[in-house]
């Protein structure tokens, strides 16, 4: 029976590029911006890396295929490399590797690193991209908001919400997170917002508008993962330990089948499920301290709220009205301001979350710290649309949690 | 010249007399109604004449809509009830068909999914070519079985000038053959004459006309008079028991005119749907034919002609089948669904007429792998999705292994057609960032009457009138119309099922 990965495995230093519109810099500058950053917070050199999971999405964009870039831009010493890509949940899948090539005692020191240079487009959101011989065939001509703005559809229909209520909700997911990024120098857009400015901003996708969509960025994080004995050995100590790692993927069950009813994320609920129990998490929203989830779309930090079990179906307006996900709420979510306002940095994204869990565990997180240093945190990382995706859930904890 | 008197033809080594004529027909017309007062405001600074054609309005082919997908709708249409593999032939006739080389009839085949020894073949070169192909049916099908003919045409007409006011886009289909036709077939006629009132050259994307006084006194009332004549002689009939005329015209007043000269029945004249719909070309006969089916009663005589570089004349009887036809969308249903259209703009965007901003997202890459279209025709094509045989549960793309929760079958799935499926939404949006020509690109998750769903492109939609459970029904569509190549590539998409 398998034991599963809970505190097998610390990390011991991460770094995060400045995310938003780097027009200076090639995805490689990025890399190292991160990666200085979490060799001066390891207290290591780069040559004791022994190995390293490189986690982009849309290398055509930007560095080709291959772990090579990756290995070529830090000068790593001949170690393996090895790119993942699974849409926008490559960064974690970069951390799970490396977290399991030191849980299996493959290696002492491992590196998981996220990177993606968006913004050589030449147009604003995501880059249109090829979807396979036969899907391009068949397919609907889909965005990324516009495959999100499904939920909202059969959301409403489901729980009977009205339009305008809903949207007003999405709305205070948005204004919650630009607060939040205000406070964060790394983020990308670091602007207030209100409400009205969130209502009346232009459509993208109905019923998401201009603000119910999440920045498109250039950046990178990673992440350097050892064991606990190791990490001490360092001189660390409040380790932040892995808890859990799980990853759920579609079958082709909610695209093809009726069983799925198009207003929550199948596999999040699966991955979530699944991490809990690795984790020893018996009711979540009691014992989390904090959450960042992929808040892609407003839409869909609603729906994962629900999701995750950290409000109840139907219910997850309710509390982002109230102020529960708040930074300082019961239990913020997007303290960092999300990839609403971070930014999204594709293959960057789930390592950027775990830095912040990071950094918050062990009191560093400056302006936007809480007060009451959290013990025990989430990450959800999503790729793909609503009716077939990825979905990775991270829980870290610290402080001996 | 060839003509065939037939009350019948008598079927070999029997006594009994098998009718041959019309089983069935079927008509589509885009749902787009250009508003002609709005072209002409447009562009009679140029042309002045033009505002003596304000009047009215055209049907406008969406930017997914061409001749084989208008002929897909109107054959569907026509097929509703008819065992599908009963259809021995596909003829299509257009004159602007989308392909040169690739058979538009076995595109038109594949969408149907005919059987797989169906005849095809393309019908062009004449606006005439609806008409022979009616004739060419009529002649065959007693020995060949029932002939599908669809005619169709997507007409482009120079911006500014009087053809863009005159025509329409529309199809028509007709079930050709013996049993108990709705129609059966009295004589019919032919005759070419290389009366060039207008041409298009190989390759050319516009007519080129000549004058319509000149049309009118040496075209219409000198060839199509004597066309009738011989049908009419043939048959055995005289002029004034002829109940429906059907002579598609774009000039004024020349079909009762010819009616005169042929000694025709005024009332007989029929309605040549300039002021609703617009000269469909090639399609024109014959949905002029099956307006008039929709129409008549048993014992009518329906007379149809056409002109094009000679005359077609077919001399058609209403039978007592015609009582008893089945409810269809047909030419009145076709007219019935509309939607007003005031943006002239789109009839240049749609047929290309003006290279409008498209934007970087139009950029990307629409090719099509040839050899991964002919594996997956069924589907592509045909929207053919699976039913495994262990659990039964309906799938679309059929795949190896069983999608339903716990059987995961392997190979055990048998070909379910889906696009005759009534379906419903189940989820949907209206986006304004996916590249589409006709902004915003709307789609969302449709689920099937039986089972299986699929995530789709829609049509024919307007974004603030969908909504969870809206019933839709299935079209054949353009999915991609690739520049680079040249290629287009079709697809189904999801339009809503009841619409006015």
């Amino acid at each position: 029976m398998a034991s599963g990965i809970r505190d097998k495995v610390a990390i011991v230093g991460m770094g995060c590029s400045r995310f938003g519109e780097r027009w200076d810099c090639e995805a490689e500058d990025l890399m190292v911006e991160s990666f200085q950053e979490a060799l001066g917070d390891a207290g290591i050199e780069a040559r004791q890396i022994e190995a390293a999971w490189f986690g982009n999405a849309l290398e055509e964009q930007h560095v080709g295929k291959s772990a090579v870039p990756l290995a070529t831009a830090l000068r790593l010493p001949y170690v393996p490399v090895t790119r993942v890509e699974n849409l926008c949940a490559s960064g974690s899948e970069a951390f799970r590797g490396a977290v399991y090539a030191v849980a299996s005692g493959a290696c002492d020191l491992a590196l998981a690193l996220g990177s993606e240079k968006l913004k050589d487009s030449g147009y604003a959101g995501l880059p249109q991209r090829s979807r396979g011989v036969l899907n391009g065939q068949y397919w609907a001509n889909y965005s990324a908001p516009g495959a999100f703005a499904q939920l909202a559809s059969a959301y409403r229909a489901k729980h009977g919400v009205a339009a305008q209520d809903l949207k007003r909700a999405m709305a205070h997911v948005s204004v919650k997170s630009h607060a939040n990024a205000a406070r964060n120098e790394k983020a990308h857009l670091r602007n207030a917002i209100t409400v009205e400015a969130v209502l009346n901003a232009p459509m993208i996708a109905a019923p998401l508008g201009l603000y119910d969509c999440c920045g498109v960025s250039d950046g990178a994080a990673c992440a350097i993962v050892t064991t606990p004995d190791i990490a001490r050995g360092l001189g660390k100590r409040d380790l932040v330990t892995v808890k859990a790692i799980q990853l759920s993927v579609s079958n082709g069950t909610e695209a093809q089948h009726d069983s799925w009813d198009g207003a929550h994320l199948v596999t999040t609920r699966v991955a979530a499920r699944r991490a809990y129990e690795e984790a020893g998490i018996r009711d979540p929203r009691a014992e989390l301290d904090l959450v960042e989830v992929h808040d892609c779309f407003s839409i869909t930090e609603l729906v994962t709220l629900e999701d995750l079990r950290l409000s109840p179906e139907g219910g997850a307006s309710r509390d982002v009205l109230d102020g529960f996900y708040d930074a300082d709420g019961a239990l913020p979510c997007q303290i960092d301001g999300g990839l609403k306002c971070f930014g999204h940095p594709i293959g960057a994204s789930g390592l950027r979350m775990i830095y912040e869990l990071y950094l918050q565990l062990q009191g560093r997180a400056g302006p936007r710290q809480r007060a009451r240093t959290p013990r025990l945190a989430l990450t959800h990382n999503l790729g793909g649309a609503p009716h077939q995706n990825v979905s990775s859930v991270v829980i870290v904890g610290g402080g001996g949690a | 010249m060839t003509a065939v008197a037939a009350g019948g033809a008598r079927a070999r080594g029997e006594e009994a007399i098998v009718d041959v004529g019309i089983l069935s027909f079927g008509a589509y017309l885009p749902r787009l109604r250009l508003q002609r007062a709005a072209v002409v405001e447009h562009n009679a600074w140029l042309n002045p004449a033009l505002r003596s054609q304000a009047a009215g309005e055209r049907s406008m082919a969406g930017w997914d809509e061409d001749t084989v997908t208008m002929a897909v709708e109107a054959a569907r249409d026509c097929l509703a009830g008819v065992p599908r593999e009963e259809v021995a032939a596909v003829h299509l006739a257009s004159t602007t068909h989308p392909f040169a080389d690739r058979s538009n009839a076995g595109i038109a085949a594949a969408a149907l999914s005919l059987r797989a020894e169906v005849a095809t073949q393309d019908l062009a070169g004449s606006l005439r070519a609806g008409t022979s192909g009616l004739l060419a049916a009529l002649a065959m099908a007693g020995t060949a079985g029932p002939v599908l003919l669809a005619a169709a045409d997507r007409r482009r007409a120079r911006p500014g000038g009087s053809q863009e006011l005159a025509f329409g886009d529309g199809a028509a289909a007709l079930l050709v053959g013996p049993g108990r036709p709705l129609a059966k077939v009295l004589a019919t006629h032919t005759e070419a004459v290389d009366f060039v009132d207008h041409f298009r050259a190989s390759g050319a994307e516009y007519d080129y006309g000549w004058e319509e006084r000149w049309i009118r006194e040496e075209g219409y009332l000198k060839l199509v008079p004597a066309a009738i004549a011989r049908v009419l002689a043939r048959a055995g009939v005289a002029p004034g028991s002829v109940t429906h005329f059907c002579l598609p015209s774009m000039l004024s007043k020349v079909a009762p005119a010819v009616a005169r000269r042929a000694g025709l029945p005024e009332a007989a004249v029929r309605d040549d749907l300039a002021a609703v719909c617009g000269d469909t070309g090639t399609a024109h006969p014959l949905l002029m034919l099956a307006h008039a089916l929709e129409q008549a009663r048993p014992g009518d005589r329906i007379l149809v002609a056409q002109l094009g570089q000679g005359c077609d004349a077919v001399l058609l009887e209403a039978t007592a089948a015609l009582a008893e036809r089945r409810a269809r969308r047909g030419v009145t249903g076709s007219l019935a669904r509309r939607r007003a259209e005031s943006r002239y703009g789109k009839l240049l965007a749609f047929a290309g007429a003006a290279p409008f901003e498209r934007g970087m997202r139009a950029e990307g890459d629409r090719g099509t792998a040839l050899s991964s279209l002919f594996r997956n025709r069924k589907l592509v094509l045909g929207f053919v999705g699976g039913r495994c045989g262990r659990c039964g549960t309906q799938q679309i793309p059929k795949t190896d292994v069983c999608v339903a929760p716990g059987c995961g079958a392997v190979k055990s799935q048998v070909d379910q057609p889906f696009a005759e499926l009534p379906a419903e939404v189940v989820s949907f949006t209206a986006d304004a960032l996916a590249y589409t020509p006709d902004p915003p690109a709307v789609y969302g998750m449709v689920g099937f009457a039986g089972g299986g769903r699929l995530f789709v492109d829609f049509a024919d939609v307007e974004a603030d009138e969908v909504h969870v459970g809206m019933p839709m029904r299935m079209a054949f569509r353009i999915k991609d119309v690739d520049p680079q190549r040249g290629f287009t590539r079709y697809f189904w998409k999801a339009t809503p099922a009841t619409q006015g």
